[in-house]
């Protein structure tokens, strides 16, 4: 989302609003600060922009008549006091603008008004009427909505009268007023004032400074709204930096929290760490931080994940504040990650640069730009730890809050490399954005047995199920990998330590399965013994058997024997055998 | 530039003066009527007035780098001076003609 499409229909719901009485405003184009003015400077009214030398007022007085000109189609009047109109032609045009071609065309008048101390000398009485009309008819050549004096306290220099001057300069707003443009003044910074002259006194519409500050060697730009009548605006200082396309301010601070969320997933490149957050890897556009010492494959970690990213047919940005690009890409090679193709085919962008370059304010206006440039899906700092010697703790505090919320408004995944140092603890960042973070990956070294491996786990994964357990985290030549780790009575073990265990282990198996077969080998024979006295205890058991079938016969055979012995006594005895028989 | 004592430095040079005026001000009257007063006294004869109406001509105020009214240009003799203000201050219109040595 360009800027340039973004601002007109700002620009057409700030005029909805005029027609409901609020402030009609004037979009001055500049990337950021009509975020900050909520529509842009107030129309048909003076602003007046203050600063020291150097501080970029004629630029910021140029860039909004050129946009002015070409966005949003009102023309405009530049009244120089200091510079000619050859030499503003040559400044603009390292900004892309034909200042020439705009006067052609007429959408751009510019006066040059030279004001020699020495060859004026005054006698009485006398007005700046010449002024007044030469601003009249610049302004009716090109119909202009727009006017720019820079500077009118070039005016102090050459008129010793001031109480005529004071007068005329209080003539010169009202009349700009009367004539409904949207003007700017610029003035130099004095002591103890916003101007040297004390410009603010006669244009109470609209003050914006802008300041050049050098801490500790480093410059960073500065602009605030002073004050605004009749509208709200940002109160804060934002940082701004000028380069080949003009000013950039930068609204950052939208702390409200109110971003969209995604319940997208996208895979940070290694499949068991994937794994580890649900399945699935990060959510996209959330903040990832990684974190650890040194040595601890924090960048092998991150450049999987852009090389991730790219393979899905995204665009990553790479800032690399520790390597040069042709260093992170040979490194990477040698763990098996080629990123040569990426960058060719422009989906990789890798930016080196130190953090010392320039100030943190400065840093996050490049990152703004860049973002703003090249619309990755995903960017990486690498790292985040480094800020700190670009500013002071806070500071870099407040950049990376700054950051993250910039990158997480436009739904870009941020990952963030964190180098821990040695004395801190784990859980906390050099830079404190611990709580900014959606997902903390923690990678650390287990030292053991002479050994030194990475360890790497989840620390905290908002908004989705992750593991808890720590990965050994492998870098070889092939690549990246995770691999479980000993976790058993004798602790946590890592490398050697691990493979030695697992070699135990196996041994301890084998061994185990040897007892059991030889147990039930004994088993087999201590069975083939009982069975065997079992048969021999039946043989004996059939034969008490059979003896005693053989006695019980006998004695059968014996009674039988008696009785037929007794009957035959009887007949002998001539007994009543009849009655016996009917008995 | 030698400084004269009274007057007649210039006594054989002609003088081509031009002054700006925006409509008819009592500052403009009052500039041209000084004006007119000035050059009989000190160059009769050998001076020529323009009096340009920005007015009626804006475009000169740009061309001319005007920008207080009313702005007397001393044309001839050269160099060019710039004289603004009604010349009410006879003294120091003299002064910035260069017809007196500045105090």
């Amino acid at each position: 989302m360009g800027k340039p499409e973004a601002l007109p229909s700002r620009a057409k719901a700030q005029r909805g609003e005029a027609q409901r009485g609020a402030l009609p405003k004037a979009p001055t184009g500049i990337s950021g600060l009509d975020e900050i003015t909520l529509g842009g400077l107030p129309c048909g009214r003076p602003t007046l922009v203050c600063g020291a030398a150097g501080c970029g007022k004629t630029l910021f007085a140029m860039e909004f008549l050129l946009r002015g000109a070409e966005q949003y189609g009102e023309t405009g009047v530049f009244m120089a006091f200091e510079e000619t109109e050859q030499d503003l032609a040559k400044n603009v045009r390292s900004l892309g603008f034909d200042l020439d071609k705009l006067i052609a065309d007429r959408k751009i008048a510019v006066d040059y008004v030279r004001i020699e101390p020495a060859e004026i000398h005054e006698t009485g009485e006398y007005d700046l009427e010449g002024l007044f009309l030469r601003l009249g008819m610049a302004i009716e050549a090109v119909g202009a909505k727009r006017v720019v004096l820079d500077t009118l306290e070039a005016l102090f220099g050459g008129f010793s009268n001031q109480a005529l001057l004071r007068a005329e300069l209080r003539r010169l707003f009202r009349w700009l007023k009367d004539k409904g443009v949207t003007a700017v003044i610029t003035g130099e910074r004095g002591e103890g004032t916003l101007t040297r002259q004390g410009l603010e006194e006669y244009v109470s519409d609209c003050v914006i400074l802008l300041d050049h500050r050098v801490t500790e060697q480093v410059s960073t730009r500065r602009l605030r709204i002073v004050k605004y009548r009749g509208s709200t605006h940002g109160t804060n200082e934002y940082p701004f930096l000028i380069d080949e396309s003009g000013i950039h301010v930068l609204p950052l601070t939208s702390l409200r929290l109110n971003h969209a969320v995604s319940t997208e997933r996208i895979s940070t490149g290694v499949p068991r760490l994937d794994g580890m957050l649900g399945g699935e890897g990060y959510y996209r556009g959330s903040s990832v931080l990684i974190s650890g010492t040194s040595g601890t494959g924090k960048t092998s970690l991150a450049a999987y994940f852009a090389n991730a990213t790219c393979a899905r047919g995204e665009r990553c940005l790479y800032l690399a504040f520790e390597e040069s690009p042709a260093q992170l890409v040979r490194n990477m090679k040698s763990i098996g990650l080629d990123l040569n193709p990426w960058i060719k085919k422009g989906l990789l962008r890798v930016e080196a640069s130190r953090p010392t370059l320039h100030g943190i304010e400065m840093h996050l206006a490049v990152i703004h730009k860049m973002v703003n440039e090249f619309e990755p899906q995903v960017v990486v700092i690498d790292p985040i730890s480094n800020f700190s010697s670009a500013g002071s703790g806070s500071e870099a505090e407040a950049m990376l809050v700054r950051l993250i919320d910039f990158l997480k408004s436009r739904q870009v995944t941020a990952m963030l490399v964190n180098l821990t140092s040695g004395g801190n603890t784990w859980e906390r960042t050099d830079v404190g954005v611990s709580s900014l973070i959606d997902t903390w990956i923690l990678l650390r070294d287990i030292e053991l047995a002479g050994e030194r491996n990475r360890g790497l786990y989840v620390l905290k994964s908002r908004g989705m199920k992750h593991s808890n357990q720590i990965r050994e985290f492998l870098i070889t030549s092939e690549g990246v990998s995770l691999e479980d780790v000993y976790v058993g009575p004798e602790g946590v073990l890592t490398g050697s330590m691990r493979a030695a265990q697992e070699d135990r282990e196996k041994a301890a198996a084998l061994l185990r399965t040897q007892e059991i077969e030889h147990k039930q080998r004994d088993l087999a024979r201590k069975r083939a013994a009982l069975e065997a006295q079992i048969a021999a205890l039946r043989t004996e058991f059939e034969a008490v058997e059979d003896e005693s079938k053989r006695v019980s016969e006998q004695d059968r055979t014996r009674e039988q024997q008696l009785s037929n012995d007794r009957s035959a006594a009887a007949l002998g005895r001539g007994a009543d055998a009849a009655k016996r028989n009917r008995k | 530039m030698n400084t004269p004592k009274n007057g007649s430095p210039h006594d054989a040079e002609k003088w081509e003066l031009r002054l700006y005026t925006a409509g008819q001000t009592p500052k403009s009257l009052a500039a041209i009527k000084n004006l007119k007063r000035v050059c009989e006294e000190h160059f009769a004869g050998r001076y020529q007035i323009e009096i340009v109406d920005l007015l009626k001509n804006p475009r000169l105020a740009k061309d001319d780098q005007i920008v207080a009214i009313p702005t007397l240009v001393r044309k001839l003799p050269e160099p060019v001076r710039k004289i603004i203000g009604d010349l009410s201050d006879t003294e120091r219109t003299l002064v910035g003609l260069q017809l007196r040595p500045q105090s």
